[in-house]
């Protein structure tokens, strides 16, 4: 006997059906559940977080303009902010000093973090709902590691000693993302389709393979020379002069309003591959078009500033336990978050052992570890 | 077994019936062949071989078979998961090879096996997002795409109709699997589809909820005249709750017709390779399918 004998129990459900056909309770279920508080996202909601987000960002860039290896007092920083290019005052010179420091030194400097921090929870975001895995970065991927050893194999050819170098490396980074990316993509292919666990240990593998080669390269070169591209695979974010910065922005800016353009789409393939085509999504040409926007993204980064770690796998994650994980907020509040976060470390990193400077990406995968295994232990049901 | 009939058209049903389809057949199916593609691939078997049936509108028809009968390829073949390597489907009279992913997904909606959700969307967000087909696409802020107040209504009486309005704000990755099915199956009826296809939609609930999930099936198909094709391993839940059954095997129709037609001694016995007894349910008369008790499984 398997089956009740359904009489009884269909008659409760179609006292059921009746509640629910009636008219009155429909509008009154309108008021409490769809529009119940934190049910559904709504603009005011949005627009609350991402404006308190960039708040909290600006009063972060602020406090990092201040430290550094001499402070810069708040009122001080408040006039060259009013007067960037104004007239030296009454003590001409000191106010000099203190505009260069300000705005050739700390200002690019902390926008260059913002700008990558901003880029690397993004592209963590999307890979996270493209591979539905919480630990997905583009580490994992070997995106990271591919763009390194782009851009080390053109220092190593002496790409970065020439006037170009603004320019080349980021495209030798580029290239190898992308090269990573067709590789991986390659190993991970099967029947025209994708399948995630595959795509995942060609990532590992690939990265093992990328990391001996770039040990390689270092090993080979001359010892001072090796010295630096440690410390910049480590992840540095040096004072760019503006106008390498003004392109960097422009190129990454516009690869992050393309992946903005996907925040509704990451909320389908979230749910999976097949519930993702059965809703309407061509999920292989999705994958592909944010597969190379990561690419390209990543590539710019990482020849920019080495290899920061955690950015792209905790911020979203801490995010995502406190807006949820509706992509169309989730995303752009990352993005802030992101930035936020690498302003704060690399702050840290100027000033903690100064005037001796630490790579922003040590900071970040010590603050960024231990935040990780918490939310591990704490919140181990949302991460298997 | 019929269910509370209204003939009030909510927004829901006016949405989905926009089209004005006059086909008697939801799907034709005819002389499909499935395969995995694979380098040796002349040699792997057909998941479905020669496979032709038609589903009719307005109808709740089951699929059952043994385990690798290819009950679930044939549904996947159905929601366009899948693409034959032979043959050809009809979706209301069109073909549907040639149709787009998404107004495949504006007329059938899919009820998945696994309805394990990793990210901690609300309940009210998973079932708007049913909502993703039918909605605009294409401009620069189509990264937002927020819900219409339409939307917002149908996937509120997507819930209701599913009896999940109290879990609105709550995570999906909290839920039970009972309440976690109930929520897929009203993202599924937001997508106001025509067509529902289901895999082993009552596979991992308890009896209450098996019950109240098939009672459910029954009233959309009497009250919006909703197609319905379910697989499912459970012959008497299928028995009672369908109006036609597809018996399966080795990739081939065996038998299709109503529960009387298929649900016989001979016929499952030949096709699960058991002893079975088919008496009548005492309350609707149907067929009903039992398991040879412990005492009767050695004289086989």
């Amino acid at each position: 006997m398997t089956v009740p004998a359904p009489q009884p129990s269909a008659s409760i459900r179609s006292d059921a059906g009746a509640r629910v056909v009636s008219p009155e309770s429909e509008h009154a279920g309108l008021e409490i559940s769809v529009g119940a508080p934190g049910a559904i996202l709504t603009r005011s909601r949005w627009v609350m977080t991402l404006g308190s987000l960039g708040c909290v960002a600006m009063m972060v860039g602020l406090i990092g303009l201040h430290f550094g290896a001499q402070p810069i007092a708040y009122g001080d920083m408040l006039q060259v902010l009013v007067h960037p290019i104004g007239p030296g005052t009454a003590d001409g010179e000191a106010a000099d000093v203190t505009r260069t420091i300000m705005l050739q030194v700390r200002l690019p400097r902390m926008l260059l973090g913002f700008l990558v921090g901003c880029s690397l929870a993004s592209v963590g975001v999307a890979l996270q709902a493209l591979l539905r895995n919480p630990l997905a970065d583009p580490y994992v991927l070997g995106v990271s590691s591919g763009a390194a050893l782009g851009a080390a194999t053109g220092i190593l050819f002496g790409v970065g000693a020439t006037i170009l170098a603004d320019v080349a490396l980021p495209a030798c980074g580029f290239a190898g993302g992308l090269v990573a990316l067709v590789v991986v993509y390659r190993m991970a292919t099967r029947d025209e389709q994708l399948p995630i666990h595959s795509l995942l240990l060609a990532g590992v593998i690939l990265n093992a393979i990328f990391s001996a080669l770039i040990m390689f390269i270092t090993s080979i070169m001359e010892p001072n020379r090796s010295y630096g591209m440690t410390t910049w695979l480590m992840g540095t974010l040096t004072a760019p002069p503006y106008g390498g910065l003004v392109g960097l922005a422009v190129y990454l800016l516009i690869g992050l309003l393309f992946l903005f353009r996907h925040m509704r789409i990451l909320n389908i393939l979230a749910l999976g591959e097949e519930s993702a085509r059965t809703l309407g999504v061509d999920t292989e040409q999705t994958k592909r078009r944010i597969f190379v926007l990561t690419a390209l993204i990543t590539g710019a980064i990482v020849s920019v500033s080495g290899m920061i770690g955690f950015v792209g796998m905790v911020v979203p994650h801490a995010v995502r336990l406190t807006t949820g994980a509706d992509h169309r907020l989730l995303l752009p509040a990352s993005a802030l978050v992101g930035g936020t976060f690498l302003m704060g470390a690399d702050t840290v990193a100027r000033t903690l052992l100064s005037p001796v400077e630490i790579p922003v990406g040590i900071i970040t995968a010590l603050v960024g570890g231990p935040c990780f295994v918490y939310l591990l232990l704490w919140r181990k049901d949302r991460l298997t | 077994m019929s269910e509370v009939s209204g003939n009030r058209t909510d927004d829901a049903t006016r949405c989905g019936m926009t089209g004005t389809v006059d086909q008697r057949h939801a799907y034709d199916v005819q002389s499909v062949r499935f395969r995995y593609q694979s380098r040796e691939s002349n040699t792997t078997r057909w998941i479905l071989d020669d496979v032709s049936f038609q589903v009719y509108e307005g109808e709740v028809l089951g699929v059952v078979g043994p385990n690798g009968s290819g009950k679930t390829s044939l549904l996947k073949v159905l929601a366009r998961l899948l693409n034959p390597v032979e043959g050809r489907i009809d979706l209301f009279g069109r073909d549907l090879a040639s149709m787009p992913q998404r107004e495949v997904a504006c007329l059938v909606g899919v009820v998945p096996q696994d309805t394990y959700s990793l990210f901690p969307f609300t309940v009210a967000e998973t079932v708007l997002m049913g909502r993703f087909p039918h909605q605009p696409r294409g401009r620069w802020t189509g990264g937002l795409g927020w819900e219409s107040r339409e939307d917002v209504a149908i996937a509120q009486q997507a819930m209701m109709t599913m009896d999940i309005v109290q879990l609105a704000h709550r995570v999906v990755t909290d839920l039970s699997g009972g309440e976690r099915q109930r929520t897929v199956i009203a993202r599924a009826l937001a997508q106001t589809p025509k067509v529902l296809l289901l895999d082993e939609p009552t596979a991992f609930l308890d009896l209450h909820h098996q019950v109240e999930i098939c009672s459910v099936l029954r009233r959309l198909r009497d009250e919006r005249g909703l197609t319905v094709v379910l697989v499912s391993h459970d012959l008497n839940l299928v028995s009672q709750y369908c109006d036609r059954i597809l018996l399966m095997d080795r990739g081939r129709i065996v038998r299709l017709g109503g529960p009387d037609e298929v649900i016989e001694p001979d016929v499952l016995e030949s096709v699960y390779r058991c002893r079975v007894f088919v008496d009548r349910h005492p309350g609707s008369g149907l067929p009903r399918v039992t398991l040879p008790g412990r005492h009767l499984s050695g004289d086989n």
